[in-house]
């Protein structure tokens, strides 16, 4: 099975490239002997030197890993040794040189998604907690929204708002930072969900995707068959484009795509009338 | 057949030895005897685990097993729960369901964790099994509670309702009133996820009342306090209870009604929920704290004096889930006065700030370690760590089976020497021989991996952040971690090298999640081609990978073991890899 196993293995590293595994005088003990058919190079070919210093630094560590009381030094001793080599590695492996025309997307200095990794009900309960010691009398209506799954989420700088569409049973959520008008949102959202639905649709297609699409257009003029409402902090539903953009961003806590032969089925409200029958 | 057999137990005989084998580990041991101990064993089995949804296939597993009476499915992986799964992604229970609901009429029992459930799939587990008993949604989303509403009208022997923190879009909290008045199965039944402000309160507490073998009821929170008293009047027997916000204004009268209510619980044993405290009221639990073994107050802001007091009364403490409101203060006073301590979670109030908030560093980790025999399982954010405290952490408690630390700022190096975090983690997975999970976090070298694959021989599970130099780090885990089931690994500079030449080690494990890493597209393709039994799913929600050069890296991928082939649920972000000719999606 070993044999059959290496085989595969070594298939899958393409000819040109070549690991070197150099094996020091103890040889590497850990793990199958698998390893030892397998040839591994630390770095990219021709920093010989630097294989040699780090598998000299290994073997160290394991011999050192034989003598108990020398395992692992006590915070008094001198660490230089495993720093001077630690940094070393680092400073020589750390930049990979990238491979031309790929996105750079991942070198700006954004906030980063998912760090720390806690849920997203734990998010928020700094600031709930100031909310409740200034009231303690009051009584807990929509203060904390970081586990309202209609509420916007602000990851870092985005705004992120959960959007429904009739007969997609998954939302998506969109980040309402990154438009600054209807227009654009309109965009977005039509593109979204034209993918979704045509997914849907056939899912096992394997041909070029925009074949499939039909494009979602006319969501904000109530000309397109589908028509795009929001849900806004006082519960009410809402057309999307009556209020200035600034006053939609700051109301609003979820959008829905509506099928627009369902609009009349459903009463809107808009601020100037008051309170609606919400369906 | 038979005459082979001849001398061997009769198939009833072996039914009823192989009914007292409950572990799964053990009962596919057993069918892996022989031919007949297989027949045997599939049709005895009632009880079935799949790790993760996609790597069988419904009817693979009823074909397998067709008498299973309770079925356990996971959908999504764990980073999902931090938003690094796109939504869509997949994970839906439906496919399950509706095959489940011919194959399986006399299913009781349906535990699924991050899974995509509709109201559609609640719906037809109402309809179809008749003597369904136990429904657990752990971190679920894509239903309401109209779902719900379906569920409870229709399971009369339902014991089992469980939501815990999943994400239900709460139209209305009159959902419960569809529990019929004959209904008094309930055994458990934690709402604590539901937002909804007008829980129908009245229907709840009618619920509870006729329902005597209630044992765990986890409130939400919009059940005030002053209706916690009324609630536990109705069911002194609880063993666990969640409460809504302990937040009111002090009165006299109410926190003596809530103290007697609490008294009179004599089997109360685990407290939860907490949201929004007024310490003031802290004391009227008093009366259960030396009874005692399991608190969560994660999301109870109050400071670390108050906890001191609480959490002194608590001898019996073995679970405590806290904030780092508690402070090392806090945690010096847990690890004299919890003698029995065995696992502990402290969650950061304030995960985004620059600046410490609060004065919780790695002391209060030592202390706790150096104080409570007992500690096994640790879960601890804090802003600052050292080698010399993770040594001593790993020799005081060589018990430990989970350790998962995050220091919050990424890269952060021993703040006492500025050195890599490396050898306080090798000392934890050397000393640790029965570690079977590890977070790593800080500033670490190749090192680390080195001293993980080396040492971490039970090590199941591994998540890493931020973390290594090359792709040697990711071949020592993969090459040394012999029991090593889930890997996910996050913004690590790990290409194609190790992942290529540790290709079949993938098979042994349930799971690789790597994002923000360096594996090219190539590279992922190469081993959706030669590996089948692999799963290679590539997830970018910007662009198709195909629309750039082979060698760029993805953003990322998800790789897992399967006997189902490539899924067809796939939204348009994901592509699995697939035959030398096409990409499927």
């Amino acid at each position: 099975m070993e044999s059959g196993c290496s085989k595969k293995l070594l298939d899958l590293i393409p000819q040109e490239k070549k690991w070197g595994f150099i094996e020091n005088q103890n040889g590497i003990s850990h793990g199958s002997s698998e390893e030892k058919k397998l040839e591994l190079k630390l770095g990219p070919p021709g920093e010989e030197d630097e294989l040699l210093v780090s598998f000299g630094y290994f073997s160290s560590m394991k011999s050192n890993a034989k003598h108990a009381h020398n395992k692992f030094p006590p915070p008094q001793e001198d660490h230089r040794g495993g720093a001077v080599l630690a940094a070393s590695w680092a400073k020589n492996h750390h930049h990979q040189p990238k491979p031309p025309n790929c996105s750079q997307k991942r070198t700006a200095p954004a906030p980063v998604v998912g760090w720390p990794p806690i849920r997203s009900f734990r998010k928020n309960l700094a600031t709930t907690s100031k909310l409740a010691s200034e009231s303690p009398t009051s009584l807990p209506h929509k203060v904390a929204n970081e586990r309202n799954p209609a509420a916007p989420e602000t990851r870092g700088k985005g705004l992120f708002v959960k959007i429904n569409m009739d007969g997609v049973p998954i939302g998506r959520k969109v980040d309402l930072k990154a438009y600054d008008s209807y227009e654009k949102l309109s965009t977005a959202v039509g593109e979204l969900f034209s993918g979704l639905l045509a997914a849907q649709r056939d899912p096992s297609a394997d041909g070029p995707k925009q074949e499939e699409e039909k494009a979602i257009t006319g969501v904000l003029d109530g000309n397109g068959e589908y028509t795009l409402v929001y849900e806004d902090n006082e519960g009410d539903r809402m057309l999307v484009g009556d209020v200035p953009w600034h006053m939609f961003v700051s109301t609003v806590k979820r959008l829905r795509v509506l099928k627009s032969s369902e609009l009349s089925v459903i009463n809107l409200g808009s601020s100037k009338k008051g309170k609606r029958v919400q369906n | 057949m038979q005459k082979k057999m001849a001398y061997s137990f009769p198939d009833e005989v072996l039914e009823q030895v192989f009914s007292f084998i409950q572990s799964d580990k053990d009962r596919n041991a057993v069918s892996l005897v022989c031919k007949s101990w297989d027949e045997i064993e599939r049709w005895c089995r009632r009880k079935v685990f799949i790790g993760n949804c996609y790597a069988v296939s419904p009817r693979m597993v009823i074909r397998r097993f067709p008498e299973v009476r309770s079925i356990k499915l996971k959908g999504k992986p764990h980073f999902a729960d931090f938003n690094l799964v796109p939504d869509g992604w997949g994970g839906y229970v439906l496919p399950w369901i509706a095959e489940m609901a011919g194959a399986y009429p006399w299913l009781e029992e349906i535990r699924l964790k991050r899974m995509v459930v509709t109201d559609e799939s609640l719906e037809l587990i109402a309809k179809s099994f008749k003597n369904f008993k136990v429904l657990v949604l752990f971190s679920c989303e894509g239903f309401s509670t109209d779902g719900l509403a379906a569920i409870a009208a229709s399971c009369k022997n339902l014991r089992e309702l469980d939501l815990r923190e999943s994400e239900v879009d709460d139209l209305s909290g009159h959902w419960l009133a569809h529990f019929p008045e004959t209904c008094t199965s309930l055994v458990s039944l934690n709402i604590s996820c539901l937002r909804s402000d007008e829980v129908s309160f009245s229907a709840l507490e009618r619920l509870v009342g006729r329902c005597p073998n209630l044992r765990s009821l986890r409130l939400n929170r919009a059940v005030t306090l002053d209706k916690i008293a009324n609630i536990l009047r109705r069911a002194p027997q609880l063993v666990d209870f969640g409460t809504g916000y302990y937040a009111a204004e002090l009165q006299p009268d109410v926190f003596s009604n809530l103290a007697g209510a609490f008294s009179s619980c004599k089997e109360l044993k685990s407290l939860s929920g907490f949201w929004d405290v007024v310490p003031a009221y802290l004391p009227a639990l008093y009366s259960i704290c030396p009874r005692l073994t399991s608190l969560n107050l994660s999301y109870a802001t109050i400071q670390s004096p108050d906890l001191i007091k609480l959490v002194s009364h608590c001898p019996r403490l073995q679970r405590l889930l806290v904030l780092d409101y508690v402070e090392d203060s806090g945690l010096e006073e847990l690890a004299s006065s919890c003698k029995d301590l065995q696992e502990l979670r402290v969650f950061p109030s304030d995960p985004f700030g620059a600046e410490p908030n609060v004065s919780l560093t790695e002391q209060g980790l030592v202390a706790v370690s150096l104080g409570c025999p007992k500690l096994r399982s640790v879960l601890y954010f804090c802003r600052r760590m050292s080698n010399a405290a993770l040594v001593t952490i790993a020799q005081n408690r060589p018990n430990l089976t989970r350790f998962r630390l995050c220091i919050i700022e990424p890269k952060t190096p021993d703040y006492l020497t500025l050195e890599p975090l490396d050898v306080g983690f090798g000392a934890i997975v050397e000393h640790c021989k029965d570690l079977r999970r590890l977070s790593l976090s800080g500033l670490l070298t190749d090192h680390v991996f080195e001293y993980s694959g080396t040492y971490g021989k039970k090590l199941e599970m591994l998540s890493v952040a931020f973390a290594g130099d090359s792709d040697l780090g990711l071949h020592h885990v993969l090459s040394g971690c012999e029991s090593l089931r889930k890997l996910e690994i996050r913004d690590c500079p790990f290409g194609d090298k190790a992942l290529l030449a540790n290709a079949a080690k993938l098979e042994t494990m349930r799971s690789l999640w790597m994002s923000s890493c360096a594996v090219s597209f190539g590279a992922c393709k190469l081993l959706g081609q030669k590996m089948p039994k692999l799963n290679v799913e590539v997830i970018d929600e910007t662009e198709p990978p195909d629309s750039r050069p082979e060698s760029c890296p993805v953003d990322k991928l998800y790789i897992y073991r399967s006997v189902a082939g490539p899924r067809f649920d796939m939204p348009p972000f994901v592509w699995t890899m697939g035959e030398a000719v096409r990409i499927l999606h």
